[in-house]
C-alpha cells in the first residue's frame, strides 16, 4: 500500500519515525490517521513542514498522562509524538539551570539534577509511576503543592525552543535568570494545550534540594475551621513551601503543611508550626493523599481557583455540593495559593456533573476564581462546558489566528474551540 | 502629522478628558521629550493626562480613529528609552491615576492604578505586616505601570523573582481602544496566559490601567554583611561557593574598586578602604534559617579571602551599607561628567572570565568602566566612563558600551537583564535572537495591534506587516506611510 503523506512524515523523521495510527494513539477518543516521532528539532520542523504542505491537524502527546485532558480534537491527522525528543541538553551546576528536550520524563530529569544537589521545583500530581514529561507538564501548566513556594511553570521556565505549526523554530528567553530582551513566548506556550505550536527544549531555572524537611498534618471537622487554620500559617512567619487540604466525601478536612530549610531551622519551625496548628504530627515523609489528584483515570477531574481568603468558602461549597447531590465529591489542592482539584467518580450520571460544575463555578467566581474541568467522561464532556467564562478571549483567538490561521494545531481542545 | 490632524486629535481629547488634561503647548511638551535615557529626546505632537481607566480608553480609541501612534508613559524612569515621545504621537501619560485601591492581606493582593509609585504600594502594605517584592533601584519614583511595562527587577528578585512573578492582575487597554481583564485575584485563569505576555512588553501591546500584585509576607529576620575582597576574582568565586552552598540570599550585590571609589566620593559609606571589589550579602526568612545561613555565608566569605567583614546590627547601618550601592550610578557623577549605565546578563559562573575581558577592552580602548552588579543572578551593571566635551569620547564609550554586549551574548547571556530593549537596545536585539524569533515574537504583537500604533519603533528593529497573504495587500501599508517600515 502506497502512502505518499506517510512516506513524507517517514523522510522527515529520519526514514522510520512515522508509522500509521492504531486504537491505541486515540486522543480523547478521537483516532490519527499517523503517527510520527521526530528526533530532533530539526526533524520536528521538517515534520511539521510536511503536515503544513498536507494540511494535516496535529495533536503533540508526551506520555499521555493528560491525553484525556481538554476536549476532543474536532480533527485529527497526525499524533506528533515527542518520545525521541528526550534527554538533558545541558545542565549548568553553578547557574542553577537546565536546558531540557521537552519528550524527557520529569521524573527523570529530577534524577539527573539530584547528584548535583539541586531540583525542578515542580510537582506533577499524578499516580506514582506515570511519567509525565516536560512537554506535557509545560502545555497543560501543571503543578503540584510546593507551587506555593517556587512558584509553577510560568515562574521556573526561562527559555523555550518551539516549532510553529508552519515548520519554523523559534525561540524565546535564554539559559540567564534575569532576562527581559523581547516578548516572554514561554509564558504563552505555558498552559496552551499545544494550540500555538510544538514545544522542543526548555530552559528551567532550579532550585537547592533542601537540606531537611517536615510536614505537619492534622485534621478539622469542618471547612471552616481548616479555613481558620490555614489563615493562622499563612499570616505566621514560618514560610512554609506547601500548604495542602484534603476534603474527602463524608470525612472531616486534613491540613498539611510542608517546611523546608536547614536541620535546625524546620526543626524550630516545626515546633512554632504545631503551636499554630494544635495538635499536628510531625512526619519526614508526606501524608499518602500528597500532590495527588483526587480522582483516578477516566473520572471526572475539576481545578477550582479563588482568592486566598476565598478558600474557605470554596471548601465549604464542595462539601454542600457533595451533599445536596449525594455525591462523592472529594476536594483537595493548595490553601496556600488558592487552587484546589476536585474529583467525582466516572459513573455519576451526567447531569449531577453538570449542575455541580455550574454551581462549584459560581461560587469561585464569587471569590474571584474559576471552575475548569480537566478531564471528564465524553458524555459528561458533551453536556458540560469544560472551560467556564474566559476573560480576553477575543483577545485569544487573535493570537491563536497569528499562530495557526489554518487552525491545525490541537483545533477545539483548548479554551472558546480554539 | 499636519498642525491640523493635531488640533483635530487634541480637540477630540479635550472632549473626553477636559482641557487640563491634553497638553499642547510646545513648552510644556518639552519637559516630556525624554524619559530616564536623556540621551534620546523627542517632543511629542500631544501629551494626554487620562485620570481614569475609561479615559484612557478613549484616548487610545481617539488615537486609533486618527491613526495616530501612542506611547505610554509612567514616571519616566526608565533606562532604556521605553517611554520615548514620538514625534508625530501622543504621549498617555499614566501619573495621574495614582489610587490603591485596596490592600488585602487575607489574600496577599493589593489593587492599585498604573501611578502608583513602587514604594507606596509597600508602605500601604506595611501597616499588615506585608510588602510588595520587586525593588528597583528606582522604586522611590518609579510607578508600578511602568513596572509592568518593563518587568522591572531589584537587588531582591534573585530570591523573590521579578514583577512578573508578582503581577497576578491586570486590566489593559488593548491597542484598538478596548478595557481587558487579565487574570485576576486567583491564579492560573483559563486560556493562554496573556498576563505573562503582557508584563514586560514595553508598552507595544497596550496600556495598563489597574495591577493586582502579590504581597508577600514581611520576613521575620533580616541580616545583611558587607564584605571587601582583594579583587572581583575573589569576590566572584565567594558568591559562586554560596550558591553553591544551597544557600538562596535575598541579594547578593558586588561593586569594583572604581565604583567603590565613586560611592566613597559621594554618599560616605565608608567601604572597607584599599578593597578591590566589595559584596553586600543580605539573607531573609525566618530567624532560625536565617541564623544558620548567615553563619555559612560569613565561612564562605572568609574562606574566599574576605578582609573586613561588617555586620549589619540594625537597619540604620544596614541602610548605610546599602546606601553605597543604591547611589552608585548617581555616584559615577562624581569621577565622570559623562557615563553610560550598560545592563546585561551572563551565566553567573562566567563572571570572573567576563570581568576580564571587560578590563581587557577598558585598557585597550582607554575608557574606564566602572561595575556594579547583581552578582546573584549574572546581572551586570557596567558604567562606561567618558567626557562630552572631548571630541569622540562618546563615540568610543558607545563602542565599549556595545563590546560588553556582544561578551554577554557569546556567553549565552542577555543584552537586557531589567532596564528593557526600549529604543536604546533595538539594534542589538537582532544579535540575540534570529530573525525567525523575532518573527515569532511578533506574531504577539500582531493579535494585539495590528495597525502598530502602540510604541513603535521600539523593542524590534524591523515591524512585521500583520495578516496581509502575499499579493492580497492593497494601498500603502500604514507602517510603510508613516515611515515605520520598509518594502520587504
Amino acid at each position: 500500500m502506497s502512502d505518499d503523506v506517510l512516506a513524507d512524515l517517514a523522510a522527515a523523521t529520519g526514514g522510520d519515525g512515522a508509522r500509521p495510527a492504531g486504537d491505541g494513539d486515540a486522543v480523547a477518543g478521537v483516532r490519527p490517521r499517523y503517527v510520527a516521532a521526530p528526533g530532533s528539532t530539526e526533524e520536528a520542523a521538517a515534520l511539521l513542514r510536511v503536515a503544513a504542505a498536507r494540511n494535516l491537524t496535529v495533536v503533540v502527546g508526551g506520555a499521555g498522562t493528560k491525553r484525556d485532558w481538554g476536549a476532543p480534537p474536532r480533527r485529527l491527522d497526525l499524533l506528533l509524538h515527542t518520545r525521541r525528543l528526550s534527554g538533558v541538553v545541558e545542565h549548568a551546576a553553578g547557574d542553577l539551570i537546565v536546558v531540557v528536550r521537552a519528550g524527557t520524563p520529569v521524573a527523570e530529569l529530577q534524577a539527573k539534577l539530584a547528584p548535583a544537589g539541586q531540583q525542578l521545583a515542580l510537582d506533577t500530581p499524578l499516580p506514582a509511576g506515570a511519567a509525565a514529561t516536560v512537554g506535557g507538564v509545560v502545555a497543560t501548566n501543571s503543578s503540584g503543592p510546593r507551587r506555593m513556594r517556587y512558584g509553577t511553570v510560568r515562574d521556573l521556565l526561562i527559555g523555550i525552543t518551539v516549532v510553529r505549526p508552519d515548520g519554523v523554530v523559534a525561540h524565546a528567553g535564554g539559559k540567564v535568570v534575569k532576562n527581559v530582551a523581547g516578548y516572554d513566548l514561554g509564558k504563552l506556550f505555558t498552559g496552551a494545550y499545544g494550540t500555538l505550536g510544538l514545544v522542543t527544549e526548555c530552559a528551567f531555572r532550579l532550585h537547592p534540594l533542601p537540606a531537611a524537611r517536615a510536614f505537619l498534618t492534622c485534621r478539622t471537622a469542618d471547612a471552616a475551621e481548616a479555613g481558620r487554620r490555614a489563615a493562622a500559617v499563612l499570616a505566621s512567619q514560618l514560610v512554609p513551601s506547601a500548604l495542602e487540604v484534603d476534603a474527602a466525601p463524608g470525612g472531616g478536612t486534613g491540613i498539611a503543611v510542608l517546611l523546608e530549610g536547614t536541620a535546625r531551622g524546620v526543626r524550630e519551625r516545626a515546633t512554632a508550626t504545631r503551636a499554630v496548628l494544635d495538635g499536628a504530627t510531625v512526619a519526614e515523609e508526606p501524608p499518602p493523599w500528597w500532590s495527588s489528584y483526587p480522582w483516578r483515570s477516566g473520572d471526572v477531574g475539576l481545578k477550582l481557583t479563588a482568592a486566598l481568603s476565598g478558600v474557605p468558602r470554596l471548601l465549604a461549597a464542595a462539601g454542600e455540593a457533595a451533599r445536596r447531590h449525594r455525591a462523592p465529591l472529594a476536594v483537595r489542592g493548595s490553601a496556600g495559593t488558592g487552587v484546589l482539584y476536585a474529583g467525582l467518580p466516572a459513573a455519576t450520571a451526567p447531569d449531577v456533573v453538570a449542575r455541580i460544575v455550574t454551581e462549584l463555578r459560581a461560587e469561585a467566581a464569587a471569590v474571584g476564581g474559576h471552575a475548569v474541568v480537566l478531564t471528564a467522561p465524553p458524555a459528561v464532556g458533551e453536556r458540560v462546558d469544560l472551560w467556564g467564562p474566559v476573560e480576553g478571549l477575543d483577545l485569544m483567538r487573535r493570537v491563536k489566528a497569528q499562530f495557526d490561521p489554518d487552525a491545525r494545531f490541537a483545533p477545539g481542545r483548548f479554551v472558546g474551540g480554539i | 502629522m499636519t498642525t491640523t490632524d493635531i488640533s483635530t486629535l487634541a480637540a477630540a481629547l479635550r472632549a473626553v478628558l477636559g482641557d487640563a488634561q491634553v497638553i499642547t503647548d510646545r513648552q510644556e511638551l518639552r519637559t516630556y521629550e525624554c524619559d530616564g535615557l536623556a540621551q534620546y529626546r523627542v517632543v511629542p505632537a500631544l501629551v494626554a493626562l487620562p485620570r481614569t481607566a475609561a479615559e484612557c480608553a478613549a484616548t487610545v480609541r481617539a488615537c486609533v480613529d486618527a491613526d495616530v501612534p501612542f506611547v505610554a508613559r509612567g514616571s519616566g524612569t526608565g533606562l532604556s528609552g521605553g517611554a520615548l515621545p514620538h514625534a508625530d504621537g501622543v504621549l498617555v501619560v499614566t501619573s495621574q491615576m495614582r489610587a490603591i485601591r485596596a490592600v488585602r492581606p487575607q489574600d496577599e493582593r493589593a489593587v492599585v492604578e498604573p501611578g502608583v509609585i513602587n514604594l507606596h504600594v509597600s508602605r500601604a502594605a506595611a501597616p499588615f505586616g506585608y510588602y510588595y517584592a520587586p525593588d528597583p533601584s528606582s522604586q522611590q519614583v518609579c510607578s508600578i505601570g511602568g513596572n509592568v511595562a518593563e518587568n522591572s527587577g531589584g537587588a531582591h528578585c534573585l530570591k523573590y523573582g521579578f514583577t512578573t512573578n508578582h503581577v497576578t492582575g491586570l486590566e489593559v487597554v488593548t491597542p484598538d481602544g478596548d478595557l481587558v481583564r487579565l487574570g485576576g485575584d486567583a491564579p492560573d485563569a483559563p486560556g493562554y496566559d496573556l498576563l505573562g505576555a503582557f508584563v514586560g512588553s514595553e508598552g507595544t501591546l497596550g496600556i495598563t490601567t489597574e495591577v493586582t500584585v502579590r504581597l508577600t509576607r514581611s520576613p521575620e529576620s533580616v541580616r545583611t554583611l558587607l564584605a571587601g575582597f582583594a579583587g572581583t576574582d575573589q569576590a566572584g568565586a565567594a558568591t559562586s561557593a554560596i550558591i553553591a552552598a544551597g544557600v538562596v540570599p535575598a541579594a547578593i550585590e558586588m561593586m569594583d574598586a572604581l565604583a567603590i571609589e565613586a560611592a566613597e566620593a559621594a554618599v560616605r559609606c565608608g567601604y572597607p578602604a584599599g578593597a578591590g571589589a566589595v559584596l553586600i550579602v543580605e539573607l531573609d526568612g525566618p530567624t532560625a534559617e536565617v541564623d544558620a545561613d548567615f553563619t555559612e555565608v560569613r565561612r564562605l566569605c572568609r574562606e574566599h579571602g574576605a578582609g573586613e567583614i561588617r555586620v549589619a546590627a540594625d537597619d540604620v547601618e544596614r541602610a548605610l551599607i546599602w546606601k553605597g550601592r543604591k547611589s552608585a550610578f548617581a555616584a559615577v557623577g562624581r569621577i565622570s561628567p559623562d557615563y553610560i549605565v550598560q545592563d546585561g546578563v551572563i551565566p553567573r559562573t562566567a563572571l570572573p572570565e567576563v570581568l576580564r575581558r571587560i578590563a581587557e577592552i577598558s585598557a585597550q580602548r582607554g575608557v574606564r568602566v566602572a561595575n556594579v552588579f547583581h552578582a546573584g543572578d549574572g546581572n551586570l551593571h557596567p558604567l562606561v566612563l567618558f567626557d562630552d566635551a572631548v571630541p569622540g569620547q562618546a563615540e568610543q564609550a558607545e563602542e565599549v558600551s556595545g563590546a560588553i554586549l556582544d561578551i554577554c551574548i557569546a556567553q549565552g547571556g542577555s543584552i537586557t537583564g531589567e532596564h528593557g530593549v526600549g529604543m536604546d537596545k533595538v539594534s542589538y536585539l537582532p544579535r540575540m535572537y534570529s530573525a525567525d524569533d523575532l518573527d515569532t515574537m511578533q506574531l504577539l504583537r500582531c493579535a494585539f495591534d495590528p495597525r502598530g500604533l502602540a510604541n513603535p519603533g521600539k523593542v524590534f528593529p524591523t515591524p512585521r506587516l500583520c495578516g496581509e497573504a502575499p499579493g492580497r495587500r492593497r494601498g500603502v501599508h500604514p507602517l510603510q506611510e508613516a515611515g515605520l517600515a520598509e518594502v520587504f
